[in-house]
C-alpha cells in the first residue's frame, strides 16, 4: 500500500482538475459528494498505508515517482515517515469531515462546484507539501497552498472585503515565501542538494550554532511565520474569516497554518544544531500566542475570536518546536486540529443557523435552539481551555512543562504561556457565554435552527476526537512520542522533566484556566452583561492598529512607490523613453522620406553616387592614387 | 614615342567606352522623357559591349563577343519590357516624363 | 601613322557626337538619330576588333530592330518637348555632371598606365566569324544560351500582359475614346 502513497496526491488532485472542467456539468449535489468521497479515499489509503507504522519501529520510505530536477538533486518523491504519516492522517481526516460539512454549508451557492473544486486542490497542495521528500517538493506546496488559499479565502469576491482579504492573505504569504526561497538557496548552496536525506544527513557536518545553519533556519523561520501567522505575520489571517466558514476550518485546522510547523519539526535537524534559530522561534511564538490571547478578548464577530484563538494555539506549537520539543509540538497541531476545526465548524453552524449573523453580541441563549452545535463545541471549548481529560489538556501542558523544565530564561516563557492558558480559558468562555447562554439578544426576523445531517455529522466526529484524541499522548502512555520517534531518531527532543514537578505544573495550569472560567462565568453569566466598549475595548478590537500600524508604515508607502512607479518612472520614464526611441525613429525616417522623392532621376543620381564612391574606395584601396 | 609608333591599343577603347558610358550616365540623370533615358541605358549597355569586344581581342578569346551576345539579348528584353511599360503610362497618363510618375513619394 | 588610327578617331568623334547630341536634343526623335550614329561608329569598332559576327548583329538588333522600336514608341507617345525647358530636382544637372565626370576621371585614372603603355596588338587573335562564334555560343555557352529562351519568352509574355493591363485599365475607368 505504500507504493500507492502517490494516491493519496492524485486523487484529490484528479478531483480538482476534474471539477474544474465538468463542475457545472456534474451539478449542485454530486460535484460535492465526488470531491468528498476522493478525500475519504485519500484517507483510507493513508490510513492502510499508516498501519504498518502503529506497529513501531518504523523507519519511514522514499517512493520514487519520476525524475524531476537532478540538477538540484531532486527527484519527484515522496517520503512516508511517521512524521509525514501522521500529517497525512490529519489533513485528510480532518479534510475529509470538512468536505462532508461544507457539502451542507455551501449549500445552494451559485458556485458550489468551484468551491469543491478548490477544496481538492488544497487538500492535494497540502499533501504535497507534507508528503514531498525535498525543500523543493515542500516548496511546491507550500506555493500551491498560498494559490488555493488565496483563492478560498477571495470564495465570494464580489465581497469587496472579501477580495481584500484574500490579496492581503496572499502578498503577506509572499513575505515568508521570500525568506523561505531564500533559505532554500543557501541550502543549496550549502548542501549541494535540497532532498531531506542529504541535507539531514550532512546536517551534523556544519558547526553547531554555526552563521549558516543559523541564517537557514532563520530564513526558515521567516517563511513559517507568514504561513503560520505568527508575528509579525499574522495580519493576514484575522481577515481570512472572509472566507467560508469551511474555509476557515480548513486553513486554520487541519492545513495551511500548521505548514509552518510542520516545517520547522521537518527542519528538526537544522534546528536542533542552531540554539539561537530555536530560541527566536520559541519566543516568537510566546509573544504571539500572549498577543492573539489579548486581542482575542475584545472580538465581537464569533469567527475573529477563533482567528485569534488560532494564531494565539499556533504560538504554542512555535513555543514547543523552539524548545525542541518536537513531538509535543506535532502533538498540539493535532489536537489543536481537531478542537479547532469543530470551534469553526460549530461557530459555522451557529452563522448558518443565525442566517449569516456573526456578531456574539447579537446572539445569546442558543443552547436550547441548537443542542448538537451547542453540545460539541462545548467539548471544544474545554479542550482549548486546558481542561482534563479533554484534548488540548495534554497537549498544552507537555508544552509547557517542558518550557518550564529547559529553566533558565525559558522559566518567562513558560509564564507567558501560562498567562495565554488563563487567558484563552477567559476568551473562549466570553465567546460561549455571549453565544449559548443568557437572554436571546437577536435582531427580529432570525429563526435560530440546527443545521442539517450533513453538517452536524463532522460536529460530532470532531467531537469525539477533540474529547480522547489527548489520550495518545499521555505521560502515562505516550504513543504518539514511540511513534514519531523514529521521524526525530537522531535529534536531541527535549522532554518533560521527571517527577513531582510536571504534576504541580499541570495542576497550576488547570487552576488558571478555571480561574479563566470562573471570571468570564461571573462577568457574563452571573451579572448583567457589561458594556464592553470605550477606547481601551476598541483598542484591543482593532488589533492593538497593527493592521493601520502597517497601512501607514508598510502599504502606504508601498502604494506611493508604486504609483510613482506606475505615473511617474513608467508613464513618464518609461514610457518617455519607448516613445523617445519611436519619435526619434520617426523623426529619422522623416528625414529619411525627403530621400524617397518619387523622383526616378534622384534615385539614378543616389545609384552614381555609391557607384562612384565604391570604385573610389576601391582605387584608394589598391593604391592607384 | 613618335607619331609613327602610334597604334590603336585596346587601351583606346577603353577610353572610349568610359567616355560614352560617362555621357549614357548624364543623360540619364539630366533627361527627363522616359524613351530618352532608354536611349542613354543602351548607350550604356554599348559602352559596356565595346570594352567586352575591346578586351577579348586583347586577351584573344572569344568570350568578350559571347558576353556581348549575351547582353544585346537582355537589352533587347529589357526594351521591349521597358517600352511597353511607357506605352502603358502613357495610355494612362498622357505623358512620357518621369518627373511626373511620382506617386510613390515618401 | 596607322590607318587605324585614323579610322579609330574618325569613328571615336562620331560616337562622341552621336552620344552628345543624344543627350543634348531637344526631340527625341534628334536623340534617337543620335543614338543611331553611336551605334553605327561602335559597329564599325566590332570591325576593328575581329568581331565580325557581332558587327553584323549590332547594326541589325540595335541599329535596325531596337531603334525602330524607339522610334515606333516615339511616334506614339508623340513628341513633346515643352517639360524639358526646366529642372524641378534641385542640383540634378551640376550633380549629373559632377558624377558623369568623376566617373570618367576615375575609370581613366585606374586604367591610364596598363591602356597607354600597353604594347599594341599584333597577332590577329581569333576571328568573330559566325563559325567560330557559334562553336563557342554552341559549345561551352549552351546552357546559358537556352536560359536566354526563357528571357526572352518571359519578356514577350510580359510585354502581351502589361499591354492587355494597361487596356483594362481604360476600360475600367470608362474612358474608350480612342
Amino acid at each position: 500500500m505504500v507504493d500507492l502513497i502517490w494516491l493519496v496526491i492524485a486523487l484529490p488532485l484528479l478531483g480538482a482538475v476534474g471539477l474544474l472542467f465538468l463542475g457545472k456539468r456534474i451539478g449542485e449535489p454530486n460535484s460535492g459528494r465526488i470531491a468528498t468521497l476522493l478525500v475519504i479515499a485519500s484517507f483510507f489509503i493513508a490510513l492502510i498505508a499508516a498501519l504498518p507504522a502503529f506497529g513501531g519501529d518504523f523507519e519511514g520510505e522514499n517512493i520514487f515517482l519520476f525524475e524531476w530536477l537532478p540538477s538540484l538533486g531532486v527527484n519527484f518523491s515522496l517520503l512516508w515517515d511517521p512524521l509525514s504519516a501522521m500529517m497525512t492522517l490529519v489533513v485528510t481526516g480532518v479534510g475529509a469531515l470538512i468536505h462532508i460539512y461544507g457539502t451542507g454549508y455551501m449549500d445552494g451557492d451559485s458556485r458550489y462546484p468551484r468551491f469543491f473544486t478548490y477544496l481538492n486542490l488544497f487538500i492535494a497542495s497540502m499533501l504535497i507539501l507534507v508528503l514531498g521528500d525535498s525543500f523543493a517538493t515542500m516548496f511546491v506546496g507550500w506555493e500551491l497552498v498560498g494559490l488555493s488559499s488565496y483563492l478560498l479565502i477571495s470564495f465570494w469576491f464580489e465581497k469587496p472585503s472579501a477580495a481584500a482579504a484574500g490579496k492581503k492573505a496572499f502578498v503577506v504569504n509572499r513575505i515568508g515565501d521570500f525568506g523561505f526561497l531564500i533559505a532554500l538557496m543557501i541550502i543549496f548552496a550549502t548542501f549541494g542538494s535540497l532532498s531531506y536525506d542529504t541535507v539531514f544527513g550532512n546536517a551534523d557536518k556544519l558547526q553547531v550554532g554555526g552563521a549558516t545553519v543559523t541564517a537557514i533556519t532563520l530564513l526558515l523561520l521567516v517563511g513559517a511565520v507568514g504561513k503560520s501567522a505568527q508575528l509579525p505575520l499574522y495580519v493576514w489571517l484575522p481577515d481570512a474569516m472572509e472566507g467560508p466558514t469551511p474555509v476557515s476550518a480548513l486553513i486554520h485546522a487541519a492545513t495551511m497554518v500548521t505548514a509552518g510547523v510542520y516545517m520547522i519539526a521537518r527542519s528538526a535537524s537544522l534546528f536542533s544544531i542552531a540554539p539561537v534559530s530555536s530560541g527566536v522561534v520559541a519566543t516568537v511564538g510566546a509573544l504571539t500566542a500572549l498577543f492573539a490571547a489579548i486581542i482575542a478578548i475584545g472580538q465581537r464577530d464569533i469567527k475573529r475570536v477563533l482567528a485569534y484563538s488560532t494564531i494565539s494555539q499556533l504560538g504554542y506549537m512555535f513555543m514547543a518546536v523552539g524548545a525542541t520539543a518536537y513531538v509535543a509540538g506535532v502533538f498540539h497541531l493535532l489536537t489543536h486540529a481537531f478542537f479547532k476545526a469543530l470551534l469553526f465548524l460549530g461557530a459555522g453552524a451557529v452563522i448558518h443557523g443565525m442566517h449569516g449573523e456573526q456578531d456574539m453580541w447579537k446572539m445569546g441563549g442558543l443552547r436550547k435552539k441548537m443542542p448538537i452545535a451547542f453540545g460539541t463545541m462545548v467539548v471544544a471549548w474545554l479542550a482549548i481551555s486546558g481542561i482534563p481529560p479533554f484534548a488540548g489538556f495534554w497537549s498544552k501542558d507537555e508544552i509547557l512543562a517542558i518550557t518550564y523544565g529547559k529553566g533558565g530564561a525559558w522559566v518567562a516563557l513558560w509564564a507567558v504561556g501560562l498567562v495565554t492558558a488563563a487567558l484563552t480559558a477567559f476568551y473562549m468562555s466570553r465567546l460561549m457565554f455571549l453565544t449559548f447562554w443568557g437572554e436571546p439578544r437577536w435582531d427580529d426576523g432570525i429563526e435560530p435552527h440546527e443545521s442539517p445531517r450533513s453538517m452536524t455529522l463532522p460536529l460530532v466526529v470532531l467531537a469525539v476526537f477533540a474529547a480522547g484524541a489527548g489520550l495518545i499522548n499521555t505521560p502515562f502512555r505516550p504513543s504518539l512520542e514511540h511513534f514519531l520517534e523514529p521521524a526525530f531518531a537522531f535529534i536531541k527532543v527535549a522532554h518533560a522533566p521527571e517527577g513531582i514537578t510536571p504534576w504541580v505544573l499541570a495542576g497550576v495550569s488547570v487552576l488558571v484556566a478555571l480561574g479563566g472560567i470562573a471570571v468570564a462565568y461571573r462577568r457574563y453569566v452571573t451579572r448583567t452583561l457589561p458594556v464592553e466598549e470605550g477606547e481601551r475595548w476598541d483598542l484591543v478590537e482593532n488589533g492593538f492598529g497593527v493592521d493601520d500600524l502597517y497601512g501607514r508604515t508598510i502599504v502606504l508607502p508601498g502604494k506611493a512607490v508604486a504609483e510613482s512607479a506606475a505615473f511617474t518612472v513608467d508613464a513618464k520614464g518609461v514610457d518617455g523613453l519607448v516613445n523617445g526611441v519611436g519619435g526619434a525613429v520617426k523623426r529619422l525616417a522623416d528625414a529619411a522620406t525627403v530621400l524617397q522623392t518619387g523622383q526616378v532621376r534622384s534615385y539614378g543620381t543616389t545609384m552614381f553616387l555609391g557607384a562612384v564612391a565604391v570604385i573610389a574606395w576601391l582605387l584608394i584601396r589598391g593604391g592607384a592614387f | 614615342m613618335t607619331m609613327s609608333d602610334l597604334a590603336v591599343t585596346a587601351g583606346w577603347y577603353m577610353a572610349l567606352a568610359a567616355l560614352l558610358f560617362s555621357i549614357g550616365a548624364i543623360g540619364l540623370l539630366t533627361r527627363r522623357n522616359a524613351l530618352v533615358m532608354f536611349m542613354s541605358i543602351e548607350l550604356m549597355l554599348n559602352s559596356v559591349n565595346l570594352t567586352f569586344v575591346a578586351v577579348g581581342k586583347e586577351l584573344r578569346t572569344l568570350e568578350g563577343q559571347i558576353a556581348t551576345l549575351f547582353v544585346m539579348v537582355v537589352a533587347a528584353a529589357e526594351v521591349t519590357i521597358g517600352l511597353a511599360i511607357i506605352v502603358a503610362v502613357f495610355r494612362r497618363r498622357a505623358t512620357a516624363s518621369v518627373d511626373e510618375l511620382s506617386e510613390m513619394k515618401g | 601613322m596607322d590607318v587605324r588610327v585614323i579610322i579609330f578617331v574618325i569613328f571615336a568623334i562620331a560616337a562622341v557626337a552621336g552620344a552628345i547630341s543624344m543627350v543634348l536634343a531637344r526631340n527625341p526623335v534628334h536623340s534617337a538619330f543620335g543614338l543611331l550614329m553611336t551605334m553605327f561608329a561602335i559597329a564599325v569598332f566590332y570591325i576593328m576588333n575581329g568581331a565580325h559576327f557581332v558587327a553584323a548583329l549590332q547594326i541589325m538588333i540595335y541599329a535596325g530592330a531596337v531603334m525602330t522600336l524607339f522610334l515606333f514608341v516615339i511616334m506614339l507617345v508623340g513628341v513633346d518637348t515643352s517639360d524639358e525647358a526646366e529642372e524641378h530636382i534641385p542640383y540634378q544637372r551640376p550633380l549629373a555632371m559632377i558624377l558623369g565626370s568623376g566617373l570618367l576621371i576615375l575609370i581613366v585614372a585606374s586604367g591610364i598606365q596598363t591602356w597607354v603603355n600597353a604594347a599594341a596588338q599584333t597577332g590577329r587573335g581569333s576571328l568573330g566569324t559566325i563559325e567560330n562564334v557559334s562553336d563557342e555560343l554552341f559549345g561551352t555557352w549552351l546552357l546559358p544560351f537556352e536560359a536566354t529562351i526563357f528571357l526572352l519568352t518571359i519578356a514577350a509574355v510580359g510585354t502581351i500582359g502589361l499591354a492587355q493591363f494597361a487596356f483594362n485599365l481604360r476600360v475600367a475607368s470608362g474612358d474608350d475614346d480612342e
